[in-house]
């Protein structure tokens, strides 16, 4: 079997970063709560308290950023969500507080994504247009298109994101986003992001896709594309501005390939250990802030420890908390009007 | 009177102009043809989808995701398979969400045989569906039904899979949809697209009066006592034809229509098992894991010791299709001499 490549970050010198300090410090800050986060959900699962766990540590760079630029609101004058179930790094950087994905963790009643009825990292907030999370592969990509449609009818710049991995663009469901996208005179303002991590659970893409860049399968349908390095915050940011400010003013769509790590490896399924072998993207960072003069080595190590003891004394609280009724079954199985 | 197809054209016409629909879509769905079976000529929020299935069914869901109401088709239900991963999840949206989200959306599709569709446009689709919790599944025996059904799935908050009996969309109605014309021919004038060019050509629409047919309520529409016959779609009008000529020979038939596969009307279904003692289910999908097994089973369990004899199932054979030539078709699914077959032997059977 082929082992992915490590992704390499560049070390900027002082004065080199093309962002300002507070978005680099805010940044920063994110990314490290993320990580926090889902280091602490591993942690929850290898102690019993939770039945499996999936997640995205190691998209923190491209995923917070992604997080800070969305126009959160609910209903079409706002962007809509389509995630997969990497993507806590969005939802922290949009506002979200941790202990919801540790509730969701310990599948208690109080988890406000699913009331205890799915697995971690399977969100879903309607106030910010987060539709749910599944653990099918790809079917988001089918769904994106009807949120775009409404956008585009109810007028304004909001645009619909949809994100997925490297390996899911396999099924059928990706090619139906990129057709219905572009159907000549009805495009879309779509962003369709691909994470690239190389894997699909273990197999590596090389031995099953020959189009290394995904985003090329973009062209053939008229779309603007890119591949980016979304080991990089910066770069994530600046290209994320770019594609998104050409969605929502030319109401079009965007194919957007990210490059990233898996660094606990597919879910709780593989073991969930930490993976040496790539790039770590927030250690990269804090090397380029620390080199640049943003933020110093003790103030970083501030900030997790500020982050760990707020995550620890959540999952302190929430271990504690009860699991839903078995009754409560069915509830919500049709929606009544209130 | 209205065929079934102007009947589902003319709620569909009224669900845009007054229940919200947003997007009348699928394959075909919009000008020139309006579907394969004409059911959606000249609405105006009708159009042409991609040849995709799985993007249709995505579609609607994103539509009613951000607050639109769409009605998508699956042109034929032998199609909709592929797709079934996407209904699971758009009947489990509210569920997993905890309440949080809710999708008002209708798919609807052909179903059945009666065609001569060979075997990708003669599936039945009925108990598939009914194991997909989250929907509801409703399917109409006759035009005035499929108008009021049609209106009850506009007007519904969550995911309802309108299933048409494809032999009966030609079939004109016996009572009359509030608003529709009496004369046949001016309808069809007035909202039937011409041959040929239709560029040009824009319905008339007859001032249609609401008319709802709960979802969850079947219709009793023969009354006997020896034996109770419930029935759906397309068999429904085989099981009357039935029960008028067993009447001639003095078996006193009762024949329900349930209408809406779930929720059912299992109380009108009770009400009258307890009164003739003896039940058939009839329906054409099948008949391994069917649904009229579901109901046999739930009689065996709530009606035992009221029953005179063991509750019948009469369904479609267990093949993996139905094949194009004439005693082929009729080999598979259950045709007029099989009900009245069924419905003597069922009536005959003592404690």
């Amino acid at each position: 079997m082929s082992r992915p490549q490590p992704k390499l970050v560049k070390t900027d010198k002082a004065g080199e970063l093309p962002l300002d300090r507070a978005l680099l410090v805010q940044m920063h800050e994110l990314m490290v709560k993320s990580r926090v986060l889902e280091e602490r959900l591993i942690q929850m699962y290898k102690q019993g308290h939770g039945y499996f766990w999936i997640g995205g540590p190691g998209e923190e760079a491209f995923n917070v950023p992604l997080g800070m630029l969305v126009k959160k609101g609910r209903g079409p004058a706002y962007d809509f969500l389509h995630f997969h179930y990497r993507q806590s790094a969005t939802l922290m950087a949009m506002g979200e507080d941790t202990v919801g994905a540790l509730r969701q963790m310990k599948n208690t009643a109080s988890d406000p994504y699913s009331g205890g009825r799915n697995f971690a990292g399977h969100f879903s907030k309607s106030a910010w247009n987060i539709v749910p999370v599944s653990s099918p592969i790809e079917v988001q990509y089918a769904m994106a298109p009807g949120t775009a449609l409404a956008q585009k009818r109810h007028g304004g710049d909001a645009i619909t994101i949809v994100t997925g991995g490297d390996a899911g663009t396999a099924e059928g469901d990706f090619a139906s986003c990129l057709v219905w996208s572009t159907r000549p005179g009805n495009e879309l303002p779509v962003l369709m992001v691909v994470t690239h991590n190389t894997w699909g659970i273990s197999t590596a893409s090389d031995t099953q896709q020959a189009n290394r860049d995904i985003s090329e399968r973009g062209r053939a349908f008229g779309m603007k594309t890119k591949r980016i390095n979304g080991n990089d915050p910066v770069e994530s940011y600046l290209e994320l501005q770019e594609a998104m400010a050409y969605v929502r003013k030319e109401r079009k769509p965007f194919l957007l390939q990210a490059d990233v790590s898996r660094l606990y490896g597919h879910s709780s399924a593989s073991g969930a250990n930490f993976v040496n072998a790539e790039v770590d993207c927030l250690a990269a960072f804090e090397q380029r802030l620390e080199g640049a003069g943003v933020l110093s080595r003790a103030e970083m190590d501030e900030v997790r420890k500020r982050w760990t003891e707020h995550v620890a004394a959540e999952a302190r609280q929430v271990v504690q908390e009860p699991p839903p009724d078995g009754e409560s079954v069915w509830n919500h199985v049709f929606w009544e009007k209130a | 009177m209205a065929n079934m197809a102007q009947a589902i054209r003319m709620a569909l016409h009224y669900a845009e102009e007054n229940l919200g629909v947003t997007d009348v879509f699928g394959e075909d769905t919009g000008a020139p043809l309006g579907g394969v079976f004409t059911c959606t000529q000249g609405l105006k929020t009708a159009w042409n989808s991609p040849l995709d299935e799985r993007g249709i069914i995505g579609c609607a869901m994103g539509l009613a995701f951000a607050g639109q109401r769409p009605v998508a088709e699956i042109q034929f239900v032998d199609y909709i398979f592929n797709t079934v991963d996407l209904l699971k999840l758009a009947g489990n949206t509210c569920w997993s969400s905890n309440g949080d989200w809710h999708l008002p959306m209708v798919v609807r599709s052909p179903a059945g045989s009666g065609i001569r569709g060979s075997i990708y446009h003669s599936h039945s689709f009925d108990s598939w569906a009914t194991r997909l919790a989250g929907w509801k599944i409703v399917m109409p025996s006759n035009p005035l039904d499929a108008y009021g059904l049609l209106l009850a799935a506009c007007k519904e908050e969550n995911p309802v899979l309108y299933l048409e009996p494809k032999a009966l969309l030609r079939i004109k109605g016996e009572e009359r949809i509030p608003g529709e014309p009496a004369d046949d021919k001016q309808l069809s004038k007035m909202i039937d697209a011409p041959l040929g060019d239709r560029s040009q050509w824009k319905p008339q629409w007859p001032a249609l009066e609401a008319y709802v047919v709960p979802i969850g309520k079947g219709k009793t529409v023969r009354e006997g006592d020896a034996l109770t016959v419930v029935s759906w779609g397309r068999l429904l009008p085989i099981c009357v034809k039935a029960a008028d000529q067993l009447k001639e020979v003095g078996l006193s038939v009762e024949v329900i229509d349930l209408r809406s596969l779930w929720p059912y009307d299992w109380e009108l279904v009770k009400g009258s098992i307890q009164k003739t003692r003896r039940v058939l289910f009839v329906n054409e999908d099948t008949e391994v894991t069917n649904f009229g097994e579901h109901l046999a089973r739930r009689t065996t369990d709530e009606l035992f010791y009221e029953l005179w004899a063991p509750p019948r199932v009469l369904a479609g054979k267990h093949l993996p299709g139905i094949g194009l030539a004439d005693p082929l078709e009729m080999a598979s699914v259950p045709q007029l001499k099989d009900v009245l077959e069924a419905m003597r032997h069922a009536a005959s059977l003592q404690p």
